[in-house]
């Protein structure tokens, strides 16, 4: 366990060097084009550290706030304040914040830096569909969660995606529509800025998937068979969290709203955006979670 | 200096550093096994207190289960002035069972059942009884963690010199956690 967090904090610090190092030299190629490289270096850099300190100070309140979670009250929610405060105690870690997130589609997360400022958030769909063991198996799996500092990584790693993904797409678009004009406007100048954007655009286009695949390594799927593990360690019942797992794939065709690439790893079982729809192959090479069959079926033979 | 010097010095060293991490664990752990056992004090005070409103509650609807409200009632001033901690573990386990008695009388009376307010202590109690075998589970860990240590070698050494004594388990009753507890709406 002490080898796993500190293996966590040591991915988390290869993440914000790696962004940085990324941002770094996206600048830096930006910088040239304008005419000043080391401006560009310098711009970026900064840009990555505010971006990779806010992650790490306000990540739990970013995704939170993504998810639209709202905080709720002892007396709002007094079972799963109950649950929560209990397995705490087990774990040893101080009560994290509960939180209730507006979806009806059964799943949860944990977010936060270390136990001492972690957050709990559950789906409302999960509140109205488990019994009280279940919300124990589920609740456990999430501190361990906690515990491992998982939430680090997966918080950190939310961020980062969320703001690549915002800043690639803020590319592509204004290179689209700039584009679009440009044909409009006949043989005006600007012809240098478009094509800078477009290359700017077309390299975080093709950065994206290996970003995409760093966060699958970072985040592993084996760690959500570990938290299973660990959880039910928690609750001394295995047959909780399995019961829980075999209701949520049971619901797995309601869509998330709130749902997207950049929090994906974060959730209990990986949330569906399409109304209905099951996992084609090219979704389960790139699945951030195992199949919740295999899950249920390791925590049946504890 | 020669090397069998350096070799002797080196080794010393390497007593005095390991001594102060075996040091450091036992106080740590002995530190997790106070808070553990203030964990479950919390808990176990939080249900003194619910006790006399469950049986004020009820007292309300069911009038004839005086031997089972005097019953709770008694072995909850037991278990508060209880010194050992083995006299605790059996008042304590007196009083689950009588609570748990308590709620099995309620099915029998629709109106109370219907009660908000009841309704409201038996989330609060069974909350309470999940918290107090989740901090007994913490304790019982803590605490085995700590007598391997102080009965293991090398750290033995370093537990004798320095007065740690093996802790004792707390000892009551898992609470009941079948399919067929009841399942209360919501």
């Amino acid at each position: 366990m002490y080898e796993q967090i500190a293996a966590n904090r040591r991915k988390t610090i290869l993440l914000i060097v790696g962004a940085i190092v990324l941002l770094g030299a996206v600048g830096y190629v930006l910088g040239l084009w304008y005419g000043s490289g080391p401006a560009g270096l310098v711009g970026a850099v900064a840009l990555a550290l505010v971006l990779s300190l806010g992650s790490f100070f306000g990540g739990d309140r970013l995704v939170l706030a993504s998810t639209r979670a709202r905080e709720v009250t002892t007396q709002d929610q007094p079972r799963l304040h109950n649950i929560v405060e209990g397995l705490s105690i087990a774990a040893g870690i101080p009560k994290p914040r509960v939180y209730v997130i507006p979806e009806q589609a059964p799943n949860a997360f944990a977010t936060g830096r270390n136990p001492e400022h972690a957050s709990v958030a559950v789906t409302e769909g999960l509140l109205s569909t488990m019994n009280r063991v279940e919300l124990e198996g589920v609740i456990g799996h999430e501190l361990a969660h906690v515990v491992d500092r998982d939430i680090l990584v997966g918080t950190v790693v939310a961020t980062l995606v969320g703001a690549v993904i915002l800043i690639s797409e803020f590319f592509m678009r204004s290179w689209w529509w700039g584009g679009v004009r440009g044909r409009r406007g006949g043989d005006r100048g600007g012809g240098g800025i478009e094509a800078i954007i477009f290359a700017v655009g077309l390299v975080l286009l093709i950065l994206a998937p290996i970003i995409a695949q760093i966060v699958r390594l970072a985040v592993s799927r084996q760690r959500e068979f570990l938290a299973d593990a660990q959880g039910a360690l928690l609750t001394r019942y295995p047959p909780g969290l399995a019961s829980a797992l075999r209701k949520i794939g049971a619901a797995s065709g309601i869509p998330m709203r709130s749902a997207n690439n950049a929090t994906a790893h974060l959730w209990l079982n990986q949330p569906s955006r399409i109304q209905g729809e099951g996992m084609g192959p090219l979704e389960k090479l790139f699945s951030t979670h195992p199949p919740i069959e295999e899950r249920i079926r390791r925590l049946e033979e504890m | 200096m020669p090397l069998w010097l350096w070799i002797v010095v080196g080794l010393v060293a390497l007593l005095v550093v390991s001594g102060i991490l075996i040091y450091n664990r036992l106080v740590k752990l002995r530190a997790r096994v106070n808070n553990g056992w203030s964990q479950i004090d919390v808990q176990l005070r939080r249900r003194y207190d619910l006790i006399p409103n469950l049986v004020k509650t009820v007292q309300g609807y069911a009038t004839h289960e005086r031997e089972l409200f005097e019953n709770v009632t008694e072995a909850r001033s037991r278990a508060i002035d209880a010194n050992a901690v083995p006299d605790q573990a059996q008042a304590e386990n007196q009083i689950t069972r009588g609570i748990r008695q308590l709620f099995a009388v309620a099915e029998n009376y629709p109106d109370l059942k219907a009660n908000e307010n009841f309704l409201a202590l038996q989330e609060e109690l069974t909350g309470t009884e999940s918290k107090i075998a989740f901090a007994r589970q913490f304790y019982n860990d803590q605490v085995m963690l700590l007598n391997t240590l102080i009965g293991s070698f090398p750290s033995n050494v370093v537990a004798k010199t320095f007065r740690f004594e093996p802790r004792e388990f707390f000892d009551i009753e898992e609470p009941v956690r079948a399919p067929s507890e009841v399942e209360f709406p919501r």
